[in-house]
């Protein structure tokens, strides 16, 4: 079970935080997030204040997995990517590599052509950080627990405290 | 799966609501909405048909709190019970780090329990999870009707491997906060077997 668990270090946060502002800006988008495949916002940048960003990403999840589902049953393996167009906001929903999802919340101020072609260009370096985040995990796995491990000394009064 | 963040320092965890149709799942979760202080507790989404039963899942994020520095989140997930969603229930289990299995405590859910369980454990299978070593906990609800097998006839038909359990009345709230913090404990227990 462990193997899949995602750890993410500063460094690489900070990589994947400043990827997704320099995305937001060239595709001129409100809103850009990352989601694990599992459900688990990963980060999220631009007008967020009034949108319940963790619900987002459960639901955008979902949405990926749903979609996932139908093609398995029509015999692809995955539909890459998800558009869906409202009245005023349209969101675009696309993977990264086979666990991260990316999606775009974009207005009139932008365009569905222009947002797929910044998506790709993201898409490649994202990609590239989410391999070096597995590189160092596998790492330190290998070489035993983390030093600051918040588990190192972890104890049932802890876990009751979460409880009262 | 969880997700350790080290950078804004958050540990995310996912555990699971199984168990057949109209055992309770969605219940457990509409109580935990309803006694969890606002500041800890996200919306409770739930993707239900116009008859309120559970269509694709209904999803109930919690911050509890903290450990060493680490805001402690879960996820708690519930899976539509009715047979024909099989498919649905299959992919809400990917990258659970803890099941509640809750079962229907009375006399004629027997065998629904029981089929429910044998299809957790296929379904687990084919992410690559295995109900024998998982954290895992069961929950038998529905105490309060007069028609309900004992306890631990309950244990005997569901608990192989001898998890904790509780006996539970999840409409009034008995019993849900006890296994949902077993469930906490035995994933936080599970991280530090690991990290
Ligand atoms: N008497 C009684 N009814 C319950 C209990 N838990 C749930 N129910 C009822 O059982 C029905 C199905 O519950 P629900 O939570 O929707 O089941 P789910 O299909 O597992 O999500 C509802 O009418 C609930 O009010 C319980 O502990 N006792
Ligand atoms: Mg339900």
């Amino acid at each position: 079970m462990s193997s899949s668990d995602l750890i993410m270090y500063e460094e690489e946060f900070q990589r994947i935080d400043e990827e997704l502002v320099s995305l937001k800006n060239s595709a001129n988008a409100s809103v850009v997030f990352l989601v694990d495949k599992n459900g688990q916002l990963i980060a999220s940048v631009g007008d967020t204040q009034d949108v319940d960003t963790t619900s987002l990403a459960s639901l955008t999840a979902g949405n990926i997995a749903a979609t996932g589902g139908i093609a398995k049953l029509l015999g692809e393996e995955e539909f890459t990517i998800l558009f869906h167009e409202g009245a005023k906001d349209n969101i675009n929903i696309s993977l990264i590599g086979s666990r991260i999802i990316l999606a775009v919340v974009f207005d009139s101020r932008s365009s569905i052509g222009l947002v797929r072609l910044r998506v790709k260009k993201s898409t490649e370096k994202l990609a590239q950080i989410f391999d070096d985040i597995s590189d160092k995990s596998d790492k330190d796995k290998a070489e035993g627990k983390l030093d600051d491990s918040p588990f190192n000394e972890i104890s049932d009064d802890d876990i009751d405290s979460l409880f009262r | 799966m969880s997700f350790i963040n080290y950078s804004s320092k958050e540990i995310n965890c996912k555990i699971v609501y199984y168990g057949p149709g109209l055992c309770g799942k969605t219940a457990n979760l509409q109580f935990i909405y309803k006694k969890t202080a606002p500041d800890k507790k996200g919306k409770l989404i739930s993707l239900a048909t116009e008859t309120e039963r559970t269509l694709f899942f209904d999803f109930l994020p919690l911050a509890l709190g903290d450990i060493k520095g680490f805001k402690v989140r879960f996820h708690l997930y519930t899976v539509p019970g009715q047979v024909f969603y099989a498919a649905s229930r299959k992919l809400i289990l990917k990258g659970c780090d803890g099941i509640i299995f809750v079962a229907d405590s009375q006399v004629e859910r027997a065998e629904a329990n029981i089929e429910s369980l044998d299809d957790l454990a296929f379904n687990l299978e084919e992410h690559g999870f295995d109900l024998n070593t998982m954290p895992f906990t069961l929950q038998y609800n529905k105490r309060d009707l007069p028609n309900v097998v004992p306890s631990d006839e309950m244990d005997q038909m569901l608990n192989n491997r001898g998890v904790p359990w509780f006996d539970c009345v999840a409409v009034d709230g008995t019993g849900v906060f006890e296994t949902l913090k077993d469930s906490a404990r035995q994933v936080i227990l599970e991280l530090k077997k690991n990290y």
